[in-house]
């Protein structure tokens, strides 16, 4: 159970950004691949628990999950595979171990509140 | 004055400082040139007699130390002390898994140019240390014939953060009825091509296999450095 501790990272991160720009963060993007060794629901959980006496209390964690693909020879192409337990193309069973998506851990965007300072 | 969200665009990996810190290890590794091996496995593989086993057997042509995590106890260094190589414990606390900036402060007492292998054995956990890199050049996972055949369906994530594979424990594959093809096929289906040892630290079993290996390795990359 590591979710904690990588929770803690995205926050970090968040903060960071958020001060370098000056705004108020109201979501974060993640992406998480199948293969990233982070469980969803555990990360999901840690970050309110985290987020709580921070600057980032509230905010939300959105999560797209990323499937695995890797790389076919057979089919000289980007492919799906049967399961985790099974690295073979989904479409012609040739076992790739070359992952093209799924290790995923990445920060990819943050919502942000921005105050309309314009004149009324 | 109106708030409206926003989208702002920023693509950064959560564990970039881990990363960071562990391309700096591997750097560090590289110019002493020290070949790095880390061990992850669940509680109970074997991997300290293991470890014991590959010190005490490479400290015989080879100059070794190790690194060990672990929670809270210092039974495993004084375990492996009998190897009478140079150990150090890093006591993780709560913390499930080592992270290379614990691996950067545990090093900072020695001298890598004195060293051909430095071993890294994780805290003893199959799921958490699959995100870390430790900056090492092999991680190895074992598995040990007692646990069944079925580990790397259950932990493929790990299987993909390793190099090679170990079956340990193989002085008991009889007693415990443990089916060496089902494994070996297992570990295919998780990781086409996986190179995978069986032996047993206690025997003796296939350990030469092994230590050949990992010489052959040392060997090849301190050949690649002087190219």
């Amino acid at each position: 159970m590591h979710e904690l501790s990588i929770a803690m990272s995205i926050i970090e991160l968040a903060q960071e950004e958020s001060v370098q720009r000056g705004v108020q963060v109201s979501a974060v993007h993640l992406k998480l691949g199948a293969l990233s060794g982070v469980v969803r629901e555990a990360l999901l959980g840690s970050f309110e628990m985290a987020c709580e006496d921070t600057p980032l209390k509230g905010a939300r964690l959105v999560i797209e999950e990323l499937p695995v693909l890797i790389f076919c020879r057979t089919c000289d192409a980007q492919r799906p595979i049967s399961s985790v337990q099974l690295f073979c193309c989904a479409e012609c069973g040739t076992p790739s171990g070359e992952i093209v998506q799924g290790k995923e851990l990445e920060v990819v965007a943050l919502e942000i509140e921005e105050w309309d300072r314009s004149p009324v | 004055m109106g708030s409206q969200p926003r989208l702002i665009e920023v693509r950064k990996n959560v564990l970039k400082q881990n990363d960071l810190t562990a391309r700096a290890l591997r750097e560090q590794f590289r110019a002493a040139g020290v070949f790095v091996v880390s061990l992850v496995s669940s509680p109970g593989s074997g991997k300290t007699m293991f470890l014991e086993k590959t010190l005490t057997l490479l400290r015989q042509n080879y100059r070794v130390a190790a690194l060990v995590g672990d929670l809270a106890t210092e039974n495993d260094a004084i375990r492996l002390a009998r190897s009478q190589a140079p150990v150090k414990q890093i006591t993780t606390g709560t913390l499930c898994h080592l992270e290379a900036v614990m691996v950067e402060n545990a090093l900072q007492e020695w001298d890598l140019n004195q060293l051909d292998f430095l071993f890294i054995e994780n805290v003893g956990n199959l799921v958490c240390p699959s995100s870390y890199d430790l900056g090492e050049n092999l991680r190895l996972v074992l598995i040990s014939v007692t646990e069944g055949e079925d580990k790397p369906l259950k932990y493929p994530t790990i299987f993909y953060s390793a190099d090679v594979a170990v079956v340990t424990k193989i002085d008991l594959a009889k007693a415990v009825e443990f089916d060496w093809l089902a494994a070996y096929g297992n570990v295919q289906a998780v990781r086409p091509g996986m190179l995978v040892f069986k032996l047993s630290a206690k025997s003796g079993e296939g350990m030469d296999e092994y230590l050949d290996f990992l010489k052959k390795r040392l060997h090849e990359s301190r050949a690649a450095e002087v190219i």
